[in-house]
């Protein structure tokens, strides 16, 4: 399928400030779609409310907006350019958030902006943690056993059925800020209060604890055909309960047999598929018990993520660039792979000679700040 | 291991390289292939494919989740060496119940670690798949004597084109195959209720095939390489299908007949990788030898009808030649690595067969619909 001519202008909203456990991570996916979409002859407009970005440079994009990323803001600038898409993948959980506010708004039907890459349905279904969980229980993929939770009540009752420790986390935050693990009552309930009040949606997962398991997380690219391809597995060196951000991480994946592996690799393609994610790069993460090897899916970012960014450097597969080119219709194999230097096409799954690992670094950790990690950041 | 013993591997274009021993002690002599996946080095260890060939990984750790009694893909091991950059101290996998070098040393299997396999694929990218030998020294001692042993060990062994390796690695009965596909939990399955009857001809048979047909309702009589047509077909089976296997597939002139006459009388049948070969012979076209071959488990396949692409699990150094197919035969996939033919469908009968290993085992199981295809194939025929 060659690329669409029936879209001029799209516009990229970035992830605004760089915060603690981020990197330059959504620089580099903002920046590398901006390239490839003017590569292609689009008029890319950006929106980012961090001037201290590579991608707010001006030859990077047409029109350039250094302005708070909300939805009214957006609005504006969407009324003064009218792109006719808007690509809301490149910019982390901020940008989705605010693309999911623009369509609730009705601004995107108003003037009549096309989301590419995810579509607010798929987005929705895989931010949405009950959502989320019935649509992998379709497919025959387990979750941590869990319950919703709007009140103090609520929240006693779950408690009680997934015993301690016990996993808070509250909807619709950036890197589950808000929650945390509790190991007794009194820490529960403050976890909870704070996590209702961190929650846009006043909303509250409590789930059983998969603490000490194993931790894999793997890198789909789908096209518009239905190809899809792993670009990277990663494994953490640290267990769940330590937040990837927080984690020792490994690519590929080291102590997966291949039975293991390949039952996760169908598992992460059959989550894209359920979830509608139609274009684009995806983040799927699973834990698996050491002691029996059961498996259970914990979530998925219908969006390039921190990972991805990982897994690109680690691979050579520039996949922003890439999930870039399939938001506007390509398709895998008509996209040069660059890591062979064109030879092959980028429908290809990298293999690769060499294990690449990632160490954190926390220069800015106060003497106020915690000193155990943990989900919550 | 408290004492490392020292071992080499040298390549019959001089190439030396020194290393330790982790597998059993002694020496070994193959063609040395490299193969890129990054799991399953014990399917593959065990893959009757992999006779006479001393098998190197491109992935630098190896042996990371140890070997377990279920992960084999035949009776015992079959490749010729094992070359790696690192075995690592410990092996972490709850399936696990025999480290890899134990596993090495009891299957009598000569291994070779830190070395440079980087260095290694690159020469059989280069100047193509050669021989080589591995040699341990118990005595510590890796002198030029030793040096010279190993490589005129590996200069005489037996060049791969030409060799009929089928016949060494076949059964020597025909059996009964039982046993389905493994799931995480329930382990190997039982397998739907037979509705059909497929001879398989065993030319190294992976299992994996085998639980496959099971899967899928098939009761599978395996049967040697050189059961003829007339006793193939005696067996009163609704499809016959031709395995997968190592060696030139040419001189294998007894299947090419025995496969030739089975597609003439309308049997449906179904080749993978040296039965794909197979077919392709009996039918008129010719094989090549390959420079090094598709050894790995992330090969990029196109259905040429759908236009779909699969990634594939890929190993074989031999190829049908697209340009001499007949004109009772079509291409159906080709490689998007280097455009060579992956899979053929003939026009007159309903046979066909696919290069690469839909049974995956190791590598991706997208291409498991071909069993499907099989079974759609006999399903019309006794309709």
């Amino acid at each position: 399928m060659p690329k669409r001519t029936d879209i001029k202008s799209i516009l990229i909203i970035g992830a605004g400030p760089i915060v603690i456990g981020q990197a330059c991570e959504f620089d580099y996916s903002g920046a590398q779609a901006c390239k490839a979409l003017r590569d292609e002859g689009y008029r890319v407009i950006l929106v980012n409310s961090n001037p201290a970005t590579i991608m707010t440079d001006p030859d990077m994009a047409d029109v350039t907006y250094i302005e708070p990323i909300t939805w009214r803001m957006v609005e504006k600038i969407i009324e003064r350019e009218r792109p006719e898409a808007l690509l809301p993948t490149m910019g982390g959980q901020t940008a989705l958030n605010c693309a999911l506010d623009l369509a609730r708004h009705g601004v995107l039907e108003k003037y009549g902006v096309e989301m590419i890459g995810a579509k607010k349905e798929a987005i929705d279904k895989a931010e949405d943690r009950e959502k989320f969980k019935l649509a992998m229980a379709k497919i025959g993929l387990e979750s941590a056993r869990s319950a919703l939770a709007h009140s103090l009540e609520e929240e006693l009752q779950v408690q009680a059925s997934v015993g301690f420790p016990t996993i808070v986390r509250p909807s619709f935050t950036l890197g589950g800020a808000g929650g945390g693990i509790a190991y007794n009552k009194e820490e529960f309930t403050a976890i909870c209060e704070r996590g209702l009040e961190a929650s846009p949606t006043k909303e509250l997962l409590i789930e059983e604890s998969v603490i000490g398991w194993k931790e894999f997380e793997m890198e789909v690219v789908r096209d518009k055909a239905d190809n899809c391809i792993i670009i990277c597995s990663i494994e953490n060196l640290d267990p769940m309960g330590v937040h990837t951000g927080d984690s020792i991480t490994v690519a590929p994946a080291q102590t997966l047999t291949d039975k293991e592996y390949q039952i996760m690799r169908d598992a992460s393609i059959a989550c894209l598929r359920e979830i509608g994610v139609e274009t684009g790069g995806s983040n799927v993460q699973f834990a698996i018990n050491p002691a029996d090897g059961r498996m259970l899916i914990i979530e998925m970012n219908p969006r390039v993520s921190r990972s991805s960014a990982l897994a690109s450097k680690a691979t050579g597969f520039p996949i922003a660039k890439i999930a870039a080119k399939l938001s506007v219709g390509y398709t895998l194999d008509e996209l040069a792979n660059e890591i062979t230097g064109g030879a092959t096409p980028a429908s290809f799954e990298p293999t690769i000679d060499y294990v690449v690992t990632k160490v954190p670094a926390s220069p800015s950790r106060s003497s106020r700040s915690p000193t155990t990690a943990s989900p919550r950041r | 291991m408290s004492q490392k013993t020292p071992a080499l591997l040298v390549l019959a274009d001089g190439s030396v390289f020194r290393g330790t021993s982790i597998g059993a002690p002694g020496r070994t002599v193959g063609e040395v292939v490299f193969n890129t996946a990054m799991t399953g080095y014990q399917e593959i260890l065990t893959d009757p494919s992999y006779v006479g060939q001393v098998v190197t990984f491109t992935c630098p750790h190896i042996g990371n989740t140890g070997t377990n009694l279920e992960d084999a893909e035949s009776r015992r091991v079959f490749a010729a060496g094992l070359v790696i950059r690192d075995l690592p101290l410990l092996e972490s996998n709850w399936r696990s119940s025999e480290s890899l070098p134990a596993f090495l040393a009891r299957h009598g299997l000569v291994a070779i670690a830190d070395i440079d396999t980087r260095r290694l694929t690159r020469i059989l990218r280069t100047a193509g798949a050669q021989n080589g030998c591995i040699a341990s020294a118990e005595n510590g001692l890796l002198d030029d004597e030793a040096v010279k042993a190993a490589l005129e060990a590996a200069r005489a062994a037996p060049a791969m084109a030409g060799q009929d390796l089928a016949k060494a690695v076949t059964c020597s009965e025909r059996y009964d195959w039982t046993g389905a596909l493994w799931s995480l939990g329930a382990g190997y399955g039982a397998g739907a209720t037979p509705r059909f009857h497929v001879v398989a001809y065993d030319f190294g048979v992976k299992h994996n095939i085998l639980r496959h047909l099971a899967e899928r309702g098939c009761r599978v009589t395996v049967v040697p390489a050189q059961t003829t047509a007339a006793e193939a077909l005696a067996l009163k089976p609704d499809g016959v299908f031709l395995s997968n296997g190592p060696g030139d597939p040419e001189p294998c002139t007894y299947a090419i007949e025995a496969i030739g006459a089975i597609v003439d009388s309308g049997m449906p049948t179904f080749g993978i990788c040296l039965g794909h070969q197979l077919l392709g012979l009996a039918s008129g076209a010719r094989t090549v030898k390959m420079k090094f071959g598709h050894h790995g488990a992330n090969h990029p396949v196109q259905d040429l009808d759908t236009k779909r692409v699969y990634i594939t699990s890929q190993n074989h150094g031999f190829a049908v030649d697209e340009a001499t197919l007949p004109g009772n035969a079509r291409a159906t996939h080709r490689s998007l690595f280097d455009g060579s033919l992956q899979g053929i469908e003939r026009t007159d009968r309903p046979a066909f067969s696919f290069q690469g290993h839909p049974e995956a085992s190791p590598g991706p199981r997208e291409m498991s619909y071909l069993f499907d295809r099989f079974v759609a194939m006999m399903d019309k025929r006794n309709a």
